[in-house]
């Protein structure tokens, strides 16, 4: 089938960026999106012409890397899809699509359709980890969790920090990454010495990443690759608020 | 750093977090959800009559300096509530500097989206609503009041909504509400941290009925006026 392309090609950070247009005549169904961009690159290396750069490692949808917006929607019109796991036979012959990056001050452009999301990164240094001391491993089962617990902060470690609830929300907000990562520590019985710490430390980190701020649209939770759910966002209102009246100290 | 001194520091370090400013906006939309169901219980009792009707504003205006207090409550409430969301506004519009070139919704609401729209038109009304009926510069021949010096409030709503065109400005206010309403009273308690799957569709459902109600009572009066049921 014949795909017509219109992409974000943009140089670097400081250079702008404009829509190109390109057609790629002879998709395959059984390809996925990126191996359509990756025939789409060969062809321009072979013209001489500068590749489209977009972020992929696993390929699998599990490790997060890859992501941009095909038609307004962060990986596109499949839900709980990442786009490395995006088939083309979710499209039809003649579609036109546009692709952009992740669109919000604190996920810079780097190239095209890559974006630095670094301020993840930053935001989960400042809490989302536990203390643990290093050396042997400690024994499996010495700390019980219970089942409905253990299940719910494996749905919030399900996040791979692809960055799509940003990109989806018209407030780049990143509450539900946030979120997702503060309720699946807190979930759990190695999280709760620093819960508070981190709910706190998470939040500012946040804010100083000049990320916006939820207003409960849940556009986020209908793009998110892995179904993190707003609940998750509520836990966090939850430790930040108890942390905020209840920490004795600081 | 002296207690109040850390008190007053922690304060500050809530209201400038995102988080923080977020759940201010829901305690101030929750008082004037409260309130905005009290008015609209105050209205209907315009259907027991003149009597029934002047006899609550008499009471409500008697209240003196309590009603004062009371009104420099609200005022405060809804300052809070719109300086909040005027921050929030702002923050979130620098978080997306470039916008996308096809932008489309998978599953936010048209409500969820145009709060920034219906806030600042209520906002409007509420002035208009204070010139109209509360002060009434607003009013063709002011005031009515009844013989025992009280506001004659079943008369100047009478008066009032007679005029079409205010009627209308009511009715689309109103609806304006509607959409404030059916976005903002679920969303303040997720605000607050409350959401859990056997609850949430409670209150979700409660958000609409609580909305269907308020929007319909308030609509019937201006409608009743016009259609010469009161008078
Ligand atoms: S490339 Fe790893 S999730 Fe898509």
């Amino acid at each position: 089938m014949r795909i017509i392309l219109h992409i974000w090609r943009q140089k670097d950070a400081n250079s702008p960026g404009k829509m190109v247009r390109y057609e790629v005549p002879d998709v395959n169904e059984h390809m996925s999106f990126l191996e359509m961009l990756d025939v789409l690159n060969e062809r321009l290396i072979e013209q001489g012409e500068d590749p489209v750069t977009f972020d992929h490692d696993c390929r699998e949808g599990i490790c997060g890397a890859c992501g941009f917006v095909i038609n307004g929607i962060p990986h596109g019109p499949q839900p709980s899809t990442t786009v490395c796991q995006l088939h083309m036979r979710h499209f039809k012959d003649g579609d036109e699509l546009y692709l952009e990056p992740w669109r919000a001050k604190a996920f810079p452009v780097i190239k095209d359709l890559m974006v630095d999301r670094s301020a993840f990164d930053r935001i989960i240094s400042a809490g989302g980890f536990i203390s643990v001391p290093t050396g042997s491993a400690p024994d499996g089962n010495a700390i019980p969790v219970p089942k409905e617990k253990a299940d719910l902060a494996m749905d919030a470690a399900q996040c791979i920090g692809c960055g799509a609830c940003v990109a989806a929300c018209p407030n780049a907000s990143a509450m539900l990454f946030t979120g997702a990562k503060i309720s699946h520590l807190a979930l759990l019985p190695q999280g709760q010495p620093e819960r508070r710490d981190r709910a706190l430390k998470m939040v500012a980190q946040m804010n100083a990443e000049a990320f916006g701020a939820c207003t409960n649209i849940a556009e986020c939770e209908a793009v998110c690759p892995k179904d993190i759910k707003i609940e998750n966002i509520a836990r966090m209102f939850r430790d930040f608020i108890s942390a905020s009246v209840l920490k004795r100290a600081g | 750093m002296s207690a109040a001194a850390a008190t007053w520091e922690r304060t500050i370090r809530f209201w400038e977090a995102s988080v923080g400013k977020k759940v201010v906006m829901a305690v101030t939309g929750a008082i004037l959800f409260l309130f905005v169901i009290g008015h609209m219980l105050g209205n209907l009792q315009i259907y027991l009559g003149p009597e029934q009707l002047n006899a609550y504003g008499a009471k409500l205006h008697d209240l003196g300096p309590l009603l004062w207090a009371i009104r420099g409550f609200l005022l405060l409430t809804v300052a809070l509530h719109i300086t909040a969301a005027a921050q929030l506004w702002w923050m979130n519009r620098a978080a997306r500097p470039t916008g996308y070139i096809r932008q489309s919704w998978v599953q936010a609401s048209f409500a969820s989206r145009t709060m920034i729209v219906s806030g600042p038109l209520l906002a409007g009304f509420i002035i208009y609503h204070l010139l109209h009926f509360t002060t009434g510069d607003f009013l063709s021949g002011g005031l009515a009041y009844t013989a025992d010096g009280h506001i004659d409030v079943y008369a100047n709503v009478v008066n009032g909504f007679s005029y079409w065109p205010a009627s209308v400005v009511y009715i689309l206010s109103m609806i304006v509400l509607g959409y404030h309403l059916s976005h903002g009273v679920w969303s303040m308690f997720q605000s607050v941290g409350l959401n859990h799957p056997r609850y949430m569709p409670w209150i979700r459902r409660f958000a609409t009925a609580a909305t269907v109600i308020i929007v319909a009572g308030n609509i019937s009066i201006p409608v009743a006026v016009l259609a010469g049921i009161v008078r």
